[in-house]
């Protein structure tokens, strides 16, 4: 009991002193965050300067940080906040600024040149926006010149496609029992891998529509310990692409945190699939595909989309292997921006500096989402 | 609600029997068997009023009279087969009975399970049909019956196999025909028949093979018309995966089969490989020289 109350005094007291260093020494980018000292952040500086930007971008009041750029006379408010929302319902049109650095990368009596890298905040984790911004002094103040990424726009056209989508009529409540049922889709796994990692354990695997109708998917996985009993279900949740068309194989991922893998005995995996009404189109190309090594290993590549229908959200999903063509890693990423016909977007999926040495090959899939389907 | 009901009537008649029978017992008379839905009729004798309560599964009857009167319950009165208890109770003295209901013999129902509804062509006991022979009433008839079972339709001679009841159930297994298409699975007993739908689709594709040709800064690529070993084609929607290899760097599509062809196009490079593969079947490969 006594050690108890010790505890909660040392939590109060660590919890009081934080609340006070919090205050009295905060982090610029939290008051900017906050909204506090509107006013006493003048742009004295060009990091203020860019800092005031930021605030204004992330109260999206748009009309005061578009009024306090340097080169509005270059582009339109309405071209400004379709660089930061997107042209296109996207990620972006629905993300929230959670934080940002600036870093000055060389300044003079009149210019300087700051890069700010914008965290945005979306339901499928975050997404960073780096921009090298030019800074200018204006009289007694600086002006921040925004560096405008326009949205290619498609040409008008007419871009013929052969539908192709299934549609699914399921038994009725009125059916008798005997009455049978649309069949599910056959799925299989065919290769799962488990791997100690991060203080977990992590399974890696591949599934495969084998039937030819589209297949709603899911993978969940429980460990066993030697005496059977579960020590932990997971499911691969969005490290998967969740549709599959027939022939179709999509990587999955299950992360166990707080696991060991010499816990584990055995797995029981179980795949599930069901039918779903889905469409064939759209295709997606993706182009350009290079696996770049230390320090900064990642998978970058541009994706095309081949069909005339706008994609809202795409979602690229890598699986890497090694010499051998064992399984060693599964990584994903969602693009921010919509995407356009015929217009490719980069994307870059970040793969772990340890295992980079290790990747022999890789294989990028990308599944999409478009809101004119649903209509 | 409706089941719920029966079951208090029934928990209730039955508790009325039971304090009643202490009292004086003596048979009715009842034949020992009788056919799901047919009629009964129950003599008494003696005067005065009485209640006859006759308590199956999943049901209950009740019947005010005069003693000495035959009752006559209709066709259809009593449908459920299985073990039945019937009590006169009169104002001096109760009569009990025990008597079963069968199944009648005629089937006019089948309640027919036909597994999978979709599999691929040319598989040895694919296909699986389960029979259970009902009355009009739907209770299994126990009486063995031969069911004949029939696989027709697209392709490949019409399978037949009969197949005699036991404990009210009959099942075969059937191999798919070697050519994909929908098929009909019926199965028979009397003039009684229920029908399935069996869709046997193509097996993996066999021959897989692209050609290339450019356009403009691109190269398109076309597969042949997909086949299955059996000379079925590929169902569309089937994923191509083409995948282009050069210094260094990928590019790859899934493409689905439309119309029987996998179509799309890729960045010329010169001297880079073209490959095509559908699920774990990989085709021809392309080394792209620019002429």
């Amino acid at each position: 009991m006594s050690s108890g109350r010790l505890l909660a005094f040392i939590i109060t007291a660590v919890t009081v002193v934080l609340v006070i260093e919090g205050t009295l020494f905060p982090v610029s980018s939290a008051i900017t965050l906050a909204g506090v000292g509107t006013g006493s952040l003048r742009a004295s500086s060009p990091q203020t300067a860019v800092e005031n930007l930021v605030q204004d971008i992330n109260r999206r009041d748009w009309n005061a940080a578009y009024g306090s750029l340097a080169n509005k006379n270059e582009f339109t408010e309405q071209d400004f906040v379709r660089d930061l929302t997107g042209a296109y319902p996207s990620l972006r049109s629905y993300a929230t600024l959670d934080s940002f650095d600036v870093h000055p990368l060389h300044a003079s009596a009149e210019n300087a040149e700051v890069r700010v890298n914008l965290r945005w905040s979306t339901v499928v984790g975050t997404f960073q926006d780096m921009r090298d911004l030019q800074v200018a002094r204006a009289g007694d103040r600086w002006q921040v010149a925004w560096p405008i990424v326009k949205e290619p726009k498609v040409s008008p056209q007419v871009i013929p496609v052969n539908y192709l989508r299934w549609d699914v009529i399921y038994r009725g409540p009125e059916d008798d029992w005997g009455e049978q049922d649309v069949e599910s889709p056959h799925v299989r796994i065919v290769d799962m891998h488990p791997v100690d990692r991060g203080g977990g354990v992590v399974l890696l695997g591949e599934l495969m529509n084998e039937d030819v109708v589209p297949a709603f998917v899911t993978v969940k996985a429980t460990l066993l310990a030697r005496n059977n009993s579960a020590i932990a279900t997971e499911d691969a949740f969005d490290k998967m692409s969740h549709v599959l068309l027939p022939k179709q194989v999509t990587p999955f991922r299950i992360d166990f945190p707080n696991v060991r893998l010499s816990e584990v005995d055995s797995v029981h995996m179980d795949p599930s699939s069901s039918l779903v009404a889905a469409s064939a189109d759209p295709v997606i190309e993706i182009e350009d595909q290079i696996l770049a090594g230390l320090p900064e290993p990642s998978l970058t590549g541009k994706l095309v989309n081949q069909s005339g229908q706008i994609v809202n959200i795409a979602h690229v999903l890598g699986t890497f292997y090694d010499h051998g063509g064992q399984l060693v890693w599964v990584s994903d990423e969602y693009a921010d921006r919509a995407l356009m016909p015929e217009t490719p977007l980069p994307f870059l999926i970040p793969l772990p500096a340890d295992l980079s040495g290790r990747v022999s090959s890789y294989r990028v899939v990308a599944s999409t989402y478009s809101s004119s389907r649903f209509q | 609600m409706k089941s719920r009901f029966t079951f208090m009537f029934a928990g209730w008649a039955l508790a009325a029997m039971a304090v009643l029978a202490t009292a004086q017992t003596a048979p009715l008379e009842l034949p020992k068997i009788i056919a799901a839905g047919t009629a009964l009729s129950v003599s008494t004798a003696g005067s005065g009023r009485a209640v006859l309560y006759i308590v199956g599964p999943g049901q209950a009857l009740r019947r005010d009279m005069q003693l000495g009167e035959t009752i006559i319950f209709g066709p259809g009165d009593i449908h459920n087969a299985g073990h039945y208890t019937a009590a006169l109770v009169g104002s001096s003295s109760t009569q009990t009975a025990e008597f079963d209901v069968t199944a009648a013999k005629q089937p006019s129902m089948l309640s027919f399970l036909a597994k999978p509804s979709r599999l691929p062509v040319d598989l040895h006991d694919g296909i699986s049909g389960v029979v259970y022979v009902l009355d009009a009433f739907r209770n299994l008839v126990l009486q063995p019956t031969e069911v004949s079972f029939e696989l027709s339709g697209i392709g490949g001679a019409t399978q037949t196999r009969v197949a005699r009841t036991q404990n009210g159930v009959a099942w075969v297994e059937m191999d798919s025909a070697p050519k994909a298409g929908s098929t009909q699975f019926q199965a028979r007993v009397g003039n009684t028949t229920e029908k399935r739908i069996i869709q046997q689709v193509p097996g993996e594709p066999c021959n897989l093979r692209m050609s290339a040709r450019r356009s403009g800064a691109r190269v398109e690529l076309e597969t042949e018309p997909l086949f299955d070993c059996r000379g079925n084609t590929v169902p569309d929607g089937t994923i191509v995966t083409f995948k282009e290899t050069y210094n260094g760097g990928e590019t790859t599509v899934d493409v689905p089969l439309k119309r029987g062809v996998a179509r799309t196009n890729v960045p010329a490079y010169d001297g880079s490989i073209i490959s095509v593969a559908t699920g774990v079947v990989m085709g021809n490969e392309i080394h792209w020289q620019d002429r």
